[in-house]
């Protein structure tokens, strides 16, 4: 199961529309990844308010297709 | 979820004040977020219930309906449910878990 690191971001994108997203394949094996995510939606919001933005637009693939995925969520 | 997995998670949170869902157990993590999770609370020296969700699979599916959270590790404090791995380690550094603990009444040390 991995998810590729495009997919990931394309599916944020189309959530967050104004996201500016980095995203590392940290392990090189297409399962352990890290994104930084800057967006206005975020503003206000709390930090598991702003992660479960993050987790919603990846549509349930978290926690299956992909294994780890480190969030780090900015207010732009 | 089921009502087993419901009741069982309810009466985890209830009994233990800092209640820690993670992969293996505090002396022996499984996952390297639950390791991070579990280290900051050892570091504070909270008194915390790690609870090994691979040993029961009514826990590992329903702590992610019940706190509508994907992932695992989770941090329940007094009930709250304050996060995963990331927001614990960002709350540390920035004090802000620290604060929680206070605010909690939870004893912790510096």
């Amino acid at each position: 199961m991995s998810l590729k690191l495009e997919e990931i971001r394309n599916l944020i994108k189309e959530s967050i529309p104004d996201a500016e997203i980095t995203i590392q394949d940290l392990a090189g094996d297409e399962n352990h990844y890290s994104a930084t995510i800057k967006s206005k939606i975020f503003n206000g919001k709390s930090k598991i308010e702003q992660h479960k933005m993050v987790y919603k637009s990846l549509k349930g693939k978290m926690g299956n297709e992909l294994h780890a995925l480190s969030i780090n969520t900015i207010e732009a | 979820m089921n009502e087993i997995a419901k009741k069982k998670i309810s009466e985890l949170i209830e009994k233990n004040e800092v209640c820690l869902f993670m992969k293996g157990t505090p002396d022996v993590p499984q996952c390297g977020f639950s390791l991070a999770v579990s280290n900051v609370l050892k570091h504070l020296g909270v008194n915390f219930k790690g609870v090994n969700v691979l040993e029961d699979n009514d826990i590992r599916e329903g702590i992610k309906t019940f706190s509508d959270w994907p992932t695992i590790p989770q941090l329940y404090i007094k009930k709250e449910f304050i996060g995963g791995c990331d927001i614990v380690k960002e709350m540390f550094e920035k004090k802000e878990l620290q604060a929680k603990l206070s605010e909690k009444k939870i004893p912790y040390k510096n």
